[in-house]
């Protein structure tokens, strides 16, 4: 029996990763909470996740690009980790063009930060699991 | 990993929200000030802010975390109130003397709203420090 570290971490990893960069891209939204024309960004967690655990259902449909110049389809950013980052609509605009909402942000913020803490748990708990099995405990 | 980023961001906006503060300092300080003629009066002083763009600047050193740079500084164009102040040292011929165009209620605004933008960059801060933190201790018990 082979062991691959990669199947034995599951989709936390994969889910840890993301959300180091979720907490990336809001923490750039509150850092421009006064920035004129700022636009805050967020990326779709679940779809990201999917995509990122690769299994051919998520994501959504893809165009096929033949050629490096084509434009990717969506049109929009990408993140630091390759998520597609969208804009969020704002519940009230400002009159400078900044659509961050502060208390939004730190919302969104704070269930990641504790979404990022329940990921490093499951981890945890897996690598606790398998030295537990090497040892033969 | 890309939290490391974050102390940058943070510390960008931070040091924007700091240098916001002090020109506001400097403004309030400078709010009763008068001087002999227009041109001279004291006049508020406002920085402008810009997103510090991480593609474009991802090449370039200090650029590319995402945060908060600064485009420059903006001079209020408000006329300085003219006061008649004829026993004033500095006054004109008419004696008049003429105060800075700082607005008092406007610099409070602008005081609270940067001081609650730098707290909330040190919660953001305090925040990844924490995740880094345990992140690194993952995997002992």
């Amino acid at each position: 029996m082979t062991l691959s570290l990669d199947k034995a971490f599951g989709v936390s990893a994969a889910a840890l990763k993301l959300r180091s960069e979720r907490h990336q891209v809001l923490s750039q939204n509150l850092a421009n909470a006064d920035t004129p024309d700022y636009k805050a960004r967020d990326f779709d967690f679940k779809s990201a996740l999917r995509a990122a655990a690769g299994d051919g259902k998520g994501g959504g449909l893809q165009l096929q690009r033949t050629d490096a110049r084509h434009i990717p389809a969506g049109g929009s950013a990408t993140g630091p980790g390759g998520a597609q980052l969208q804009y969020r609509v704002p519940f009230n605009p400002a009159l400078d063009g900044n659509t961050v909402e502060t208390q939004v942000e730190q919302a969104k913020f704070a269930e990641n930060a504790v979404n990022y803490q329940a990921s490093l748990n499951f981890l945890g708990n897996r690598i606790t699991g398998l030295i537990g099995a090497i040892r033969g405990e | 990993m890309s939290i490391f980023k974050v102390f940058d961001t943070a510390g960008s906006a931070m040091n924007a929200q700091s240098l916001r503060l002090n020109m506001t300092a400097s403004n309030l300080a400078n709010a009763e000030t008068v001087a002999g003629t227009p041109e001279q009066a004291y006049r508020a002083r406002n920085p402008v802010f810009a997103a510090a763009l991480e593609q474009a600047a991802a090449g370039q050193p200090g650029g590319g975390h995402g945060g908060v740079q600064m485009r420059g500084i903006i001079e209020s164009q408000a006329t300085p109130q003219a006061l008649h102040m004829p026993d004033h040292p500095e006054a004109d011929e008419n004696g008049y003397v003429y105060r800075s165009n700082v607005n008092t209620v406007e610099e409070m605004v602008n005081m609270m709203s940067a001081s609650r933008s730098y707290q909330n960059n040190v919660e953001v801060m305090s925040t990844s420090r924490d995740l880094l933190l345990q992140t690194l201790r993952l995997g002992q018990q």
